[in-house]
């Protein structure tokens, strides 16, 4: 059978991609441009080929933001999804209880995020804060301000409460959506809490537990406003990550090239860490 | 290994049913003997899910008990029952193998590991998986899952009964046929009670030797297929059971003979104790016929439709306003006007408010 060769469908497909080009990648393109050149003032552009990705890459500075970015992403992943799961499991299935525990659930996640940046930072100070103020008032030496160690305890904090609740409601979907029949399987066959959980919950939160791993480590890997808010990178570099870092050299010291560079270096990493979570997470899928 | 007693039995998804209608079970008293192969068959919504999640201990009844030989096991929950059960849509335990779901059961027991494996070998072999206990169960097709399922009841030694909720639902016709066979045969070897839920009447006929029809949450009639289709005890099993189902007309009584069309017909059982009753004949259109011209009497009547149904026509008359279905064999003439109804009068039947008068 010949098929028919008619171009004009393309005509269909260009309004979404000149919508794609204007939203992506001509923004990208734009730092592609500015990581291989030079700036220097009246907007004259110097070619340094890929001096800027050697730098960042050799600096001990990016290494540390990005060891500061992976221990932040990493705990905060440890923490929320177990919890969450653990709550999901807890919330009730059936009866009036349920929307409420919904509605409780979705409050974290409607707040804007700078206002939760501003609502813990006041909620942790040590002087007025009530967290900060009952912290010390029980005999512990509580400053985020000045202590790195309480900064990134009240860091990981906070994003534990503004983001579990992801988890919870993405795994809540998955526990629901198993029939009963495999519950009613389950006692027969004589199986207790723990095989239950194992061998019928687990498997089938599989696919929406992938999908919550996948969008706390992207956003945590990205967290900027809430961390900027709270401790703005303080005290010293000590809760710099990655994105706030960039924004120092970027619009702080106005270094464009190394600042592009980092971009880039950047967004590759969070585009092979996610290929390599969702590999390894639906590796068992096919055999 | 037991006998099981369903003594008194009613169930309501209520708190506090008040009409009888509010009951989903009204009211069951069976006894099934052990080793036993039987069909629960009744049309959707009847309670038969309801009394086999009651048997199986998922469900508390709300009157009632149930007996396993002579233990009460009313409130035992369904792990201490010794029951197995396999569901209209297939559960296996995804992220293990064939192997693993059919161990599952007595692993969970604490059963040691070369008991185990011995069982499940044993059983993988009787449910032809042998070959495949070291897939994954996930890839299996719909028929391979319902195996397991069965497998993991058979693999307990401890029980009771297997129970089937209209298992074959997600199967491919073509299976069906061939996994309804494999399971008759399992019950001859493994010898266990075996209750299949279904509302198909070829499944329940073919595989067990015992059906229970159930209506409306109550049991109407309990016994052989042939039984069901020579002798229904209700107008409601002469329906369900046919094809097509048995003809229900109502009639009037005069000096305890049944009159239809004003004409009496002659009945095979008798018409006592059904003063104010409803009443109607049941025959079925197998034991209906043609009078030949030269025979005397028969119901006159008009042929309003006929169908082909391979070996024979399914022929449907009109008389007196009422339909009377019959069977005609291949080659057999029908007649063209003045056609003339005989009923077989040994298999010709009287009914008083559903229930066959006795």
């Amino acid at each position: 059978m010949n098929k028919t060769v008619n171009q004009k469908a393309w005509l269909f497909v260009l309004p979404v991609f000149v919508l794609v080009a204007f939203n992506a990648i001509i923004p990208l393109m734009t730092v592609v441009n500015y990581s291989v050149q030079e700036t220097f003032g009246d907007n004259t552009f110097f070619w340094s080929g890929v001096l800027w990705f050697e730098e960042v890459l050799n600096s001990e500075r990016f290494h540390d933001s990005l060891f500061r970015q992976l221990m932040f992403t990493f705990s905060i992943l440890a923490i929320e999804i177990p919890l969450g799961i653990a709550i999901a499991l807890t919330m009730p299935r059936k009866g009036p209880w349920v929307p409420v525990c919904l509605v409780l659930m979705a409050l974290p996640l409607l707040i804007p995020w700078n206002v939760v940046g501003a609502m813990w930072n006041i909620f942790a100070l040590p002087d007025i804060g009530f967290l900060g103020y009952v912290l010390n008032a029980l005999g512990f030496d509580y400053n985020f301000t000045r202590q790195p160690g309480d900064a990134w305890f009240t860091l990981i904090l906070m994003d534990v409460w503004h983001w579990t609740s992801l988890v919870v409601l993405l795994s809540y979907a998955g526990l629901v959506s198993i029939p009963d029949a495999y519950y009613q399987a389950a006692k027969i066959d004589g199986a207790k809490g723990w095989a239950i959980f194992r061998h019928i919950q687990l498997p089938k939160m599989k696919r929406v537990l992938t999908i919550a791993v996948l969008l706390r480590f992207m956003d945590s890997f990205m967290i900027y406003t809430e961390a900027s808010v709270l401790t703005g990178g303080g005290p010293g570099n000590s809760t710099t990550v990655l994105s706030i870092d960039l924004v120092k050299i970027a619009l702080g010291q106005f270094d464009l090239g190394p600042a592009a560079a980092m971009s880039l270096i950047y967004f590759l990493i969070i585009l092979l860490l996610s290929w390599v979570f969702y590999t390894l997470m639906m590796r068992n899928e096919e055999s | 290994m037991a006998k099981i007693t369903l003594d008194g039995i009613r169930h309501s998804y209520m708190e506090n049913p008040v009409e009888e209608a509010d009951w989903a079970l009204k009211q069951v008293d069976l006894t099934w003997d052990d080793g036993g192969a039987y069909a629960l068959l009744g049309p959707s919504g009847c309670g038969k899910t309801t009394l086999l999640n009651i048997i199986s201990g998922l469900l508390r009844p709300r009157r009632g008990s149930i007996l396993f030989d002579e233990t009460d096991v009313t409130p035992l929950p369904p792990d201490q029952r010794h029951i197995a059960q396999v569901f209209q849509f297939p559960v296996v335990y995804d992220t293990m193998t064939v192997y693993d779901n059919l161990a599952f059961p007595l692993r969970n027991r604490g059963v040691d590991p070369a008991t185990v494996d011995k069982r499940v070998r044993e059983v993988a072999e009787f449910i032809d998986m042998s070959h495949r206990l070291k897939e994954r169960a996930k890839g299996l097709t719909a028929d391979g899952k319902q195996k397991i399922s069965l497998g993991r009841g058979l693999v307990r030694t401890d029980v009771n009964v297997i129970m089937f909720d209209e298992p074959l639902t997600v199967i491919d016709p073509h299976l069906k046929w061939q996994l309804r066979s494999k399971l008759k045969e399992l019950h001859q070897r493994v010898k266990r009670t075996m209750i299949y839920v279904t509302h198909d009447q070829t499944e329940a006929l073919t595989f067990a030797d015992k059906v229970v029809v159930m209506n409306l949450g109550e049991v109407v009639q309990v016994g052989t297929p042939v039984e069901l289709f020579e002798k229904p005890h209700h107008t409601f099993v002469g329906h369900f059971i046919g094809s097509p189902g048995m003809n229900v007309l109502p009639c009037a009584l005069d000096n305890g003979k049944p009159i239809l069309a004003g004409q009496p017909v002659a009945i095979a059982n008798q018409a006592k104790g059904t003063d104010g009753k409803s009443l109607e004949i049941g025959i079925r259109p197998e034991f209906v016929s043609f009078s030949g011209p030269n025979e005397e009497g028969g119901l006159p009547v008009q042929i309003s439709k006929v169908s082909d149904a391979g070996r024979f026509r399914i022929v449907e008359t009109k008389c007196d306003g009422q339909t009377v279905r019959l069977l005609v064999g291949e080659g057999k003439e029908i007649p063209s006007d003045g056609a003339r109804l005989r009923f077989d009068p040994a298999n010709t039947r009287l009914y008083a408010d559903g229930w066959l008068a006795e």
